[in-house]
């Protein structure tokens, strides 16, 4: 896959560059660089006498990985718990329901400067600046899985409600047994969705945050040099994009290893 | 024997469901003796896996009451009086065929050791040992059954509730699970009522027959299954086999002569199906 994508690019720059292709952009080695170029860059200085610029920004990506991992852990749980509890009520259910489709409908770009202004002051040393980043990501994670969730504790089958309700099973076995269970599959489909989605929304929260070591930083900069070096920037959303595949990986494999069910029930 | 309590005392029980105001069980009275298996038939629709869910206490009478062991059908739910099979096995999909048994122990409070007792024999009883780790959609359907009808007598309860347990199953199949019921029966001594379609099925299982008629529900008559025990396939042979599948019959048109048309069809598609 990664091999035909490369081979497109490259194929289109090459036709492009002789056809003099102008629509949708003029082709040339500015605007769309040799894949080789970008993956060479990656491991030359990033400044006279500077460390690589592969080293550079894997400590960019660490420090947003962090705060995407933070964010994403925090929005899930989050999620989850509130899908918990609007499953077990209908009133719950219909007051808050809007509200939290609500919450998505507001531009992440727009609140990401509030939340940092409100919420880092208020910080530890300890998760001063990249700590309201993470709750960006938070924010971003948890509604995919609350309403993914919600859906899930709802699939279980009537009938095997009624066969604990025969073994005089408790509200909260039915939840643990049967419910939560039931919900897995529906769970893993929205933390697949919203693991790389915290990865983006770190590095947009890291934008009004001023935050200047994680990969927005990167970017911002990288963006600044663009006419005299394109394959930085390019190099550096390989990095980003490659994130992002690293944590939709990691709950693959979770998924994996603790979901066990038919084979044609696996999302 | 009349001092131990009825399994299963149904007084004066009607059921309405809000939706559509259907009148789903018109005064329905039902005694079922301890060790009896009493077989519920009738035409879809005319509310006998309503009345068995209403002896489970998972629905509640709109008149009446359903006593089980001479509780009241609810506290004999919390007591886990009954154990139910359904159409479907209803198997756990993310749990093995040990565990899937093992839930109602789990409810139970029953130790690990207790547990893997149990399951051991119960896996014997219904011959799937073997098929321990395996997780239900790696078994056939018969099979899966299987695993539900040792999941509902796990814990050993007196009264048995099986909501057309083998409906969805082919006919040698069936066939084989209800000499495989039958000895089942036999070994634990538990009461069963058995909702089925089958007419063959029920004069074949049951030591009473309770014929249901279409909508309303009401008991339109009770054919006493004379047939010697322990039963086998020779039973289907047997001249008195035919004599009360013919009674079963007449008391389902009876059942039907005041009603609509389709009922009568339904049927005729069952015993047609039956070959019989």
């Amino acid at each position: 896959m990664l091999v035909v994508v490369c081979a497109v690019w490259e194929a289109y720059k090459w036709i492009g560059e002789r056809a003099e292709i102008r629509w949708p952009f003029p082709v040339n080695e500015r605007t769309m660089p040799h894949v080789y170029d970008m993956v060479g860059q990656l491991f030359e200085p990033s400044r006279r006498n500077g460390p690589l610029l592969i080293d550079v920004l894997l400590d960019a990506a660490l420090f947003t990985a962090r705060e995407a991992a933070v964010g994403f852990a925090l929005g899930a749980s989050v999620g989850f718990l509130l899908a918990v509890a609007l499953s077990e009520s209908r009133l719950l259910q219909r007051g808050f329901l809007p509200y939290i489709v609500a919450s998505q409908t507001v531009p992440i770009l727009a609140i990401a400067p509030m939340v940092v202004v409100w919420v880092n002051p208020r910080l530890p040393e300890s998760l001063a600046g990249w700590g309201a980043v993470a709750l960006i990501s938070a924010y971003l994670t948890f509604f995919p899985v609350a309403i993914n969730t919600l859906r899930g504790l709802q699939s279980a089958d009537p009938r095997a409600v009624e066969l604990l309700r025969s073994y005089a099973a408790s509200r909260w076995a039915i939840l643990r047994k049967l419910r939560v269970p039931a919900s897995f599959p529906f769970l893993f489909s929205a933390l697949k969705i919203s693991a790389p989605a915290a990865v983006v929304g770190a590095i947009i929260g890291e934008l009004p945050s001023s935050i200047q070591d994680g990969l927005a930083g990167a970017i911002l900069n990288f963006n600044q040099y663009y006419s005299s070096s394109p394959p930085s920037l390019w190099a550096t959303n390989i990095v980003a994009a490659g994130l992002g595949i690293a944590f939709f990986a990691v709950v693959a494999l979770a998924e994996r290893l603790l979901v066990r069910r038919a084979p044609e029930n696996v999302a | 024997m009349s001092s131990a309590p009825l399994a299963v005392s149904i007084k004066g029980l009607s059921k309405r469901f809000e939706r559509g105001d259907v009148l789903a069980l018109d005064a329905i009275d039902l005694d079922v003796r301890p060790g009896e298996f009493v077989s519920l038939i009738g035409p879809s629709g005319c509310g006998k896996s309503t009345l068995l869910r209403i002896i489970g206490d998972l629905i509640q009478p709109s008149e009446g009451a359903a006593e089980v062991n001479g509780k009241s059908a609810h506290q004999a739910r919390l007591d886990r009086d009954y154990g139910i099979v359904f159409q479907d096995a209803v198997l756990y999909d993310w749990r093995t065929v040990t565990r899937n048994i093992s839930l109602p122990l789990e409810m139970a409070g029953w130790d690990r050791r207790r547990r893997d007792e149990r399951i051991r024999e119960m896996l014997e009883l219904v011959e799937l040992t073997g098929f321990e780790k395996h997780h239900p959609w790696q078994l056939s359907g018969g099979m899966q059954q299987r695993v539900s009808i040792a999941r509902a007598l796990s814990f050993s309860p007196a009264l048995l509730l099986m909501d057309e347990p083998f409906g969805a199953l082919d006919e040698m199949t069936r066939e084989r699970l209800n000499n495989e019921l039958l000895r089942i029966w036999n070994e634990t001594g538990s009461t069963v009522v058995f909702v089925t379609h089958s007419i063959a099925e029920s004069v074949f299982l049951s030591t009473r027959v309770a014929v249901m008629s279409a909508r309303p529900g009401r008991i339109a008559g009770i054919v006493e299954v004379d047939l010697p025990q322990p039963r086998g396939p020779e039973t289907r042979e047997h001249p008195r086999f035919a004599e009360h599948i013919t009674q079963v019959r007449r008391l389902l048109r009876e059942g039907h002569a005041d009603e609509a048309v389709e009922g009568e069809t339904e049927v005729a598609l069952y015993v047609a199906e039956e070959g019989l």
